[in-house]
């Protein structure tokens, strides 16, 4: 057995890599049922486009990459070192 | 005078043991801490419905108490907020922090029971005060941040006075009315209440200031500001439409900077204005439903944000680092403040269960209700942003992300017993939710339960965690900042100024050379004419004063004749 990975079970049971496998799996698991969840459900969508299948799910999803993807792009241009305003 | 069932505002008894902190000693203090916001609850919950106190004043009626259940609702919420602000704060050791802190939330109260535009026009200018005393106790850089934090308050308080002002000129009454930005004064009126709220283009001053303030500060700060503002928008400008879009640009300008900040305390200040630009959008549509969830939501939202900002004061008091490049991994020995920040995380989120779900979820119902598509859209697209930017990046980055090697322990019991209250407050809201509904200002025709409701929050929520975990590259936190509207008066002002100095020094010297050549051949030039020498200084002959004497008669007399 390897040193490094003596030292990685040592550490808290929460950042071993088994237990970060294990979550993965048991996160993925969690994302399907609740995408099956929907065909339990009636929704009682407004515009239609809010009818499709998983539409939370995927509009979630995609939601958040167009945030993180925008947020890069101001950055590039917006963003300072920290102590930008210290010398004042 | 006119008294009722009361004869003090309640905002007053908050405000009054605020100035009586710094007198005693840390007993007594302790016991004025916890046991004034008790009483001034018990005084909130006491106040029926219309004036209940009025007084002349200057030829106007002012009225200091007026019940309303909206103003019953904010009045509980800030009194409950002083109580946890309070036990958070019993081990903070600067009294002035502690007075001020009570005197801004009894102010806050002040405003929200204030019957006319000159009571809340008062309370409100006190809460300035007091908010700048508070921010002022605070960190290393706090005292330059509390001078642009008062600055900005004075600018909004001025606006918000020349408002009042026209307002009571233009209708010859103090009242103070739901109204419509339909004439110059109510437009000032609405752009004093919005400045306060955080609204752009002045949003910047909120995520500037307030994480300047201490470990305990930033706790009562995040509370009464913005939600007063909300309060006022609730009650003077309900469905005006401008405020959807304000709201909305709020909403989105809050998740964007959360993103790409890196200081823990001014995450959650970005969040503050995300949130709040919630509550503005759900006051623009001003349906019922949206009404009562912008309401709902803001007295949920003071909670779980006052879980937040204890959650992170306790990480800022045992670890002195505030920047999550210096953080992680504190789960180990700080479970009992991770488990709570992780609570106000998920309510900040409407994970179903919590507060957040029960309120916010009005707000998006008033616009489906409405068939406001766009809107509709772009609050889901932002309530998975909020899972993003706060629910999962501030546990996460603080308390998990990587090992930082920091070991500290949990904060002394007072802050625990706070963040315990605080989230079994979140969780008894969320699962609970009619004890909230049966006091809101209008009646409660809503079920948050639904299964679809609820299958369709978990979708949202859950596959905003996997695109955080798949984009955790894109969102690794590095020493920096984020240029915002303050750039203006922190940094383009000042260099516009020393550039003046420098660049119009010269141009002024120039200028006075010139302007002193041009005087002194002036000068010259009489001195030529005048002088001993000059021309109109020599004795003139005798004949030629002749001569002009018979030419003036001469003329004198051409002109008798015609």
């Amino acid at each position: 057995m390897s040193k490094t990975r003596k030292k990685a079970n040592d550490d808290h049971w929460l950042v071993r890599p088994k237990t970060i496998q294990l979550l993965w799996r048991i996160g993925i698991g969690i994302l399907a049922a609740t995408l099956l969840g929907d065909l339990f459900v009636t929704h009682h969508p407004h515009f239609g486009i809010d009818g499709t299948f998983g539409f939370a799910a995927w509009f979630g999803f995609v939601s958040c990459v167009v945030l993180v993807a925008f947020a890069q792009v101001l950055g590039a241009f917006l963003k300072r070192p920290d102590t930008y305003y210290d010398n004042q | 005078m006119m008294t009722d069932s009361i004869s003090i505002p309640p905002g007053l008894i908050l405000i009054a043991a605020g100035l009586l902190i710094p007198l005693l000693r840390a007993r007594a203090r302790t016991m004025v801490l916890l046991l004034a916001p008790v009483l001034v609850l018990s005084m909130v919950w006491q106040v029926p419905d219309g004036v209940v106190l009025s007084t002349d004043f200057m030829s106007y009626r002012v009225v200091l108490v007026e019940g309303s259940a909206l103003a019953r609702l904010f009045g509980t919420i800030f009194a409950i907020m002083a109580f946890g602000g309070g036990l958070f704060a019993i081990n903070r050791d600067n009294p002035a922090e502690l007075a001020a802190a009570f005197v801004y939330g009894g102010a806050a109260i002040g405003v929200a029971f204030a019957g006319d535009l000159i009571t809340l026009f008062i309370f409100w200018e006190v809460m300035a005060i007091g908010s700048t005393i508070v921010l002022l106790c605070g960190r290393d850089n706090a005292r330059s941040a509390g001078i642009r934090y008062a600055a900005i308050h004075l600018l909004g308080g001025v606006v918000l006075m020349a408002g009042i002002a026209g307002e009571i000129t233009a209708t010859g009454s103090t009242v103070f009315n739901a109204m419509q930005p339909d004439t110059m004064a109510r437009w000032l009126i609405l752009a004093g209440f919005l400045i306060n709220a955080g609204a752009p283009p002045l949003s910047a001053w909120l995520p500037d200031a307030y994480p300047e303030a201490s470990w305990s500060g930033m706790v009562f700060l995040s509370a009464f500001t913005t939600k007063t503002a909300v309060y006022v928008l609730l009650r003077g400008f309900p469905g005006a439409d401008i405020l959807i879009y304000v709201g909305l640009f709020m909403v989105f300008y809050g998740i964007i900077y959360a993103i790409l900040e890196n200081d823990m305390r001014r995450i959650l200040a970005y969040s503050i204005v995300n949130q709040v630009g919630f509550m503005v959008t759900g006051i623009g549509i001003g349906t019922t439903i949206a009404l009562n969830g912008a309401a709902a939501h803001a007295f949920t939202h003071i909670i779980y944000k006052a879980l937040l900002l204890m959650s992170a004061g306790s990480v800022l008091y045992m670890t002195d680092k505030r920047k999550c490049t210096d953080l992680g991994g504190l789960f180990r020995t700080m479970p009992l403040t991770c488990i709570c920040g992780i609570i106000g995380a998920l309510s900040i989120s409407s994970f179903p269960l919590t507060s957040g779900f029960i309120s916010k979820s009005m707000i998006s119902q008033g616009a489906a209700d409405e068939h406001l598509m766009t809107v509709w859209m772009l609050l889901t697209a932002a309530s998975a942003g909020v899972f993003l930017h706060a629910g999962i990046k501030f546990p996460w980055f603080v308390f998990f992300q990587k090992d930082s090697g920091l070991r500290p322990a949990e904060p002394p019991w007072n802050m625990r017993a706070a963040m315990v209250l605080f989230s079994i407050m979140c969780i008894w809201i969320g699962v609970f939710p009619e004890q909230l509904y049966a006091i809101l200002p209008h009646q409660v025709d809503y079920v948050p339960y639904t299964g679809a409701h609820v299958v369709f929050q978990l979708q949202l929520l859950l596959f905003s965690g996997l695109a955080f975990f798949l984009m955790l590259e894109w969102l690794k936190r590095s020493l920096t900042i984020t240029l915002d509207f303050d750039w203006f008066y922190r940094k383009a002002l000042p260099e516009l100024a020393q550039w003046a100095m420098t660049f119009g020094g010269a141009a002024r010297r120039g200028v006075l050379v010139r302007l002193q050549r041009r005087l002194e051949r002036f000068l010259n030039e009489i001195y030529r004419h005048h002088g001993p020498q000059g021309i109109l200084a020599r004795t003139w002959p005798t004949g030629s004063m002749a001569f002009w004497t018979t030419v003036l008669l001469g003329v004198y007399l051409i002109a008798y004749f015609l």
